[in-house]
């Protein structure tokens, strides 16, 4: 009995934390005015607020039921994936940028994100 | 115990609100998006709200089906995400 009230508790505080993270990481990517600071907010969500619902879901299910660790592999997939799918908004950004001003590579000729593979040279030339 | 369980209804009824409001918020920046990349990451950050909406109707309804709808919509996110990344990117998803 005393321990499913901590359950519960904790459940409504994890559950408060995923909101308020969920929140904060909308009003960011509505609010700020540059593209990459945009990008630094929504990733707030993906890990913080849904970690945290997924661990009130998780804590809710060992109270009122047999309780499972399924939520920690959806968790485990999210924080895996996450940074993979930044890096590669992160390089739609660099790629569609208008004023290429990146610095230079230090040991090849220009980044590989903007580099076009021989084949493809002349398609490009058009 | 039944004080607890109330309080628990409340915020999750709350917490369903704030998560809508999320989702549309990401909505307003896809719709508004002045550049490729926004609206890429504003439909990754709708898929990601999805989540969380799909985990609350879970400990709504306490039903645990919900987890495979989760993680297939997790995995189509992440997928969709990378390929319209790699389409903008190099015009073409599998090189």
């Amino acid at each position: 009995m005393m321990w499913e009230l901590i359950g519960i508790y904790v459940a409504i505080i994890s559950l408060i934390i995923g909101a308020i993270f969920t929140m904060v990481g909308a009003i960011g990517m509505l609010k700020l005015d540059n593209p990459m600071s945009r990008l630094h907010a929504p990733t707030k969500v993906g890990t913080v607020g849904i970690g945290a619902l997924l661990l009130a879901s998780m804590i809710h299910s060992w109270v009122t039921a047999d309780g499972s660790f399924n939520e920690l592999l959806i968790m485990a997939f999210l924080f895996v994936t996450a940074p993979i799918s930044a890096n590669f908004i992160a390089k739609v950004y660099l790629h569609t940028n208008e004023d290429k001003t990146l610095p230079k590579p230090p040991r090849d000729d220009t980044w590989s994100t903007l580099n076009v593979p021989a084949a493809d040279r002349d398609l490009i030339e058009d | 115990m039944s004080l607890a369980t109330d309080i628990l209804n409340w915020v999750l009824i709350a917490t369903f609100i704030v998560v809508a409001f999320s989702q549309i918020m990401a909505m307003l920046r896809l719709v508004k998006g002045p550049t490729v990349g926004d609206r890429i990451l504003a439909l990754d950050t709708m898929v990601v709200n999805a989540l969380g909406i799909i985990v609350l109707l879970g400990m709504w309804y306490g039903i645990g089906i919900y987890f495979e709808v989760t993680l297939l919509v997790a995995m189509l996110g992440f997928v969709s995400t990378v390929a319209y990344a790699k389409f903008v990117l190099r015009g073409d998803v599998i090189e």
